[in-house]
């Protein structure tokens, strides 16, 4: 006992200041991809042929980068001649719509908080049902990351809860694969309304390294409503948290505040 | 030996050369003993399967290649050889060559949808009942269909109906190596990162006759084991959790973090996307993020090593521990277990000892094994393997080969055969790739460590309490999308 103690002592205190203290992530992080088309030699093609996941679209002078295909490789950045595309250390990506996540040059429209009713409703207390659903358990990997005193998810209000009955939403990885849609489905039935999904990862917003595999659907959106979507393969455990934070109001512009409890 | 050919780990050969015997000069090597099948899998030719089998020789540390030719039925194997039973259930689903006499000949992934429909076996009596489980669990975790079959609180037999995670990447890898290849395999389970694309660039430079740099293949060794370190720190946590102890569960939870990110240190990346590349690394590892990679090591495995050693001094622990889930040795021998679950029953199965490759060539890290099949000697062996991987590391990152990381990988060599083993974190990861005329892959084989061990949980469940499955399964930790595919 004492010397679980100690250790406890020992430990400290390990978690992170977020939303409020600046997040500490790896140098060579891949974090929002960023274009500048005046490098790109004219008619090159070269990172849109290199990306694994056909998440690039050039033309007219304009590089396109599907945020929801991308897997933050680095195949494009290589593949490039003139050093015009780049990964920044930009971890906040989340957004509310599939559209959004398509950059064209203009900044990113992030992930805005949940109407009226629902952040009444879910503002202070979130809690999700877990669906995996054919991906390679990266995501939740770093979904139940946010569980351990680093992130302390709990600390917000958020939990994850054993039946969907139990539930407000889901949050969903993979890419649906077809032996599990069905699954899918059942279990978002289950869940009383109003009901939210957040999809995590490359897989679950749009089929992601399997894209147009016929084994699977692409994406959530294939068979449930989606809320948010998280990109990255995996996202980050920040990026996932900054996106259920911002839905939920607590971080963001056009940030509405949390309304008193009563 | 004239049924069969043998090579080395990572070495690839023409397909010419492999033999293709009788059925019964095919089967009888296979039985004789000595030797683990690595992978076993059938191609639909015209008119014919070929079955082409990979066994693992660990004395003389070679891979014996050896194929046959059958029709829509051929003798299964199952009944002498049980570890044959998940390769011949496949060969029938991928095929429809049917083994026949195999014991229970079931779908293995239901590649055409419909997972998990299907008889399961059932024990009939009075107060017998049927506990099913799944896909979708109570926990952040993968799906998979769990089929109890339970007197009381007593388990008698439990399936194991996977196939929900299976995404097509052996079928999507035919026809390749393009521009995805190395995302699939770096995906085929994402906690594997590392093992996978290790095993594929193995293959593929196997194929092209490429030589990686020997700096790259001593990152790539730092990587594989900081991975293994990263997992077995979690899965410590994971168990302490599960027996309700709970400052080593929050502890490990938080380290495997930091270990996680000590790769990300390296590649940005904290499960090694981007570092494992065909001909070598993505990223160099300058002398100064060497040195600041070192002293984070130390400042986690100090936690870390507190944090575990609560768990051996404390007896509540110990005794949840202890004479859980139990494989014998037999069992694990018979079944083809390999990894952790096969050292904690005292098997000597370690393909970096066995069947050295890249830097486990100049390199040892011995076999790390507890003897008594237990939650407890799963336990232990992940401890173990954590230290002397972490001596590696260090010993590694201290004097790095000097020279480039990467070399330049041409096409792939046309009607080859390679085949590559890797000590992955849970086992052993066994890759095997047959180009066609044009160089492309006219097969892809993946058998991840689970596919050997899942079998290997069953077993230990049986006459447990039911309320110890999440603990057995923990012990284990296996890769559902790694089977699945
Ligand atoms: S980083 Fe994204 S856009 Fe660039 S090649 Fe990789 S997947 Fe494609």
């Amino acid at each position: 006992m004492l010397r679980a103690l100690l250790a406890r002592l020992r430990q400290g205190h390990r978690t992170i200041a977020f939303p409020d203290g600046a997040p500490a992530l790896p140098d060579r992080f891949r974090g929002l991809p960023e274009v500048d088309p005046s490098r790109c030699p004219l008619e090159c093609r070269a990172c849109a042929e290199a990306c694994p996941t056909n998440a690039i679209s050039t033309g007219a002078g304009r590089v396109a980068v599907d945020l929801g295909r991308c897997l933050f490789c680095t195949e494009c950045v290589d593949a490039c001649p003139g050093d015009a595309i780049h990964h920044t250390s930009e971890y906040r990506m989340a957004t509310r719509s599939r559209e959004a996540l398509l950059l064209e040059g203009g900044p990113l429209d992030r992930a805005r908080a949940l109407e009226e009713r629902a952040l009444r409703l879910f503002g202070r207390s979130l809690k999700l049902r877990q669906v995996s659903a054919g991906g390679c358990n990266a995501c939740e990997a770093d979904v139940n990351v946010l569980n351990t005193v680093v992130f302390d998810l709990g600390r917000f209000g958020v939990q994850f809860v054993a039946s969907p009955r139990h539930a407000d939403g889901l949050l969903v990885t993979g890419a649906i694969s077809r032996n599990m849609e069905l699954a899918l489905r059942k279990t978002w039935e289950a869940v009383p309304p109003p009901k939210i999904v957040i999809a995590v990862g490359a897989c679950a917003i749009s089929g992601g390294p399997y894209v147009d595999h016929p084994e699977v659907l692409n994406g959530a959106s294939a068979v449930v409503p989606v809320d948010l979507f998280v990109p990255g393969c995996p996202p980050h455990p920040l990026t996932i948290l900054d996106g259920i934070l911002r839905l939920l109001g607590r971080i963001g512009s056009g940030e509405r505040t949390l309304p008193p409890p009563r | 030996m004239t049924g069969a050919r043998d090579i080395r780990n990572g070495e690839a050969l023409a397909l010419e050369e492999v033999p293709v015997v009788g059925f019964e000069e095919f089967r009888r090597p296979l039985l004789e003993g000595g030797s683990r099948l690595a992978a076993l899998f059938g191609r639909r030719l015209e008119g014919r399967t070929r079955l082409l089998a990979v066994s693992a020789r660990a004395e003389t540390g070679s891979l014996v290649v050896a194929a046959t030719d059958v029709g829509e039925r051929y003798p299964a194997l199952t009944p002498e050889l049980p570890e044959a039973h998940l390769f011949e259930r496949e060969i029938f689903e991928q095929t429809g060559a049917r083994p026949e006499g195999h014991p229970w000949l079931k779908p293995v992934r239901f590649p055409s949808g419909g997972a998990g429909t299907a008889d399961f076996f059932r024990v009939e009596g009075e107060e017998v009942h049927e506990v099913a489980v799944g896909p979708v669990h109570a926990g952040v975790i993968e799906p998979g269909h769990f089929r109890f079959q339970c007197h009381g609180e007593e388990v008698h037999h439990l399936e194991i109906s996977l196939g929900y995670q299976h995404r097509g990447v052996e079928r999507a890898l035919r026809g390749g190596p393009d521009k995805r290849t190395i995302h699939l395999v770096e995906t085929l389970a994402g906690d594997t990162t590392i093992g996978h694309a290790s095993a594929a660039c193995a293959v593929l430079e196997a194929l092209s006759g490429t030589r990686a740099p020997a700096r790259a293949h001593a990152l790539r060794a730092v990587a594989l084991e900081l991975e293994r370190i990263a997992n077995h720190a979690g899965d410590l946590g994971a168990l302490a959790n599960d027996v309700g102890y709970l400052p080593s569960a929050s502890f490990c939870g938080r380290l495997r973090g930091d270990f996680l990110n000590l790769t990300a240190l390296l590649c940005g990346s904290r499960f090694g996307r981007g570092l494992v590349r065909p001909g070598g690394v993505g990223f160099d590892v300058e002398a100064e993020r060497a040195r600041d990679a070192l002293s984070r090591l130390e400042g986690a495995l100090e936690d870390l090593a507190r944090a575990v050693a609560l768990l051996w001094e404390t007896p509540s622990v110990l005794s949840r521990f202890e004479e859980a889930g139990r494989v014998s040795r037999e069992a694990a021998e018979e079944m083809g277990l390999v990894g952790v679950a096969a050292r904690a029953c005292g098997l000597e199965r370690d393909v970096r000892q066995e069947f050295p490759w890249g830097m486990y060539r100049f390199s040892q890290v011995p076999i790390s094994v507890a003897g008594t099949g237990d939650v407890l000697a799963r336990a232990q062996v992940r401890w173990l393997e954590i230290q002397r991987s972490a001596a590696f590391v260090r010993d590694h990152l201290r004097r790095l080969p000097a020279g480039p990381v990467r070399a330049a990988v041409g096409g792939l060599a046309p009607h080859r055969l390679a085949v590559s083993l890797v000590e992955g974190w849970r086992g052993e990861i066994c890759h095997v790739a047959i180009t066609d005329g044009a160089g492309r892959f006219a097969s892809y084989k993946v058998v991840d460590p689970s596919f050997h061990n899942w079998t290997g949980l069953a077993l230990a469940m049986r006459g447990q309490p039911i309320s110890d499955f999440p603990l057995c399964n923990k012990s284990f930790n296996l890769s559902y999308c790694g089977f699945d595919l």
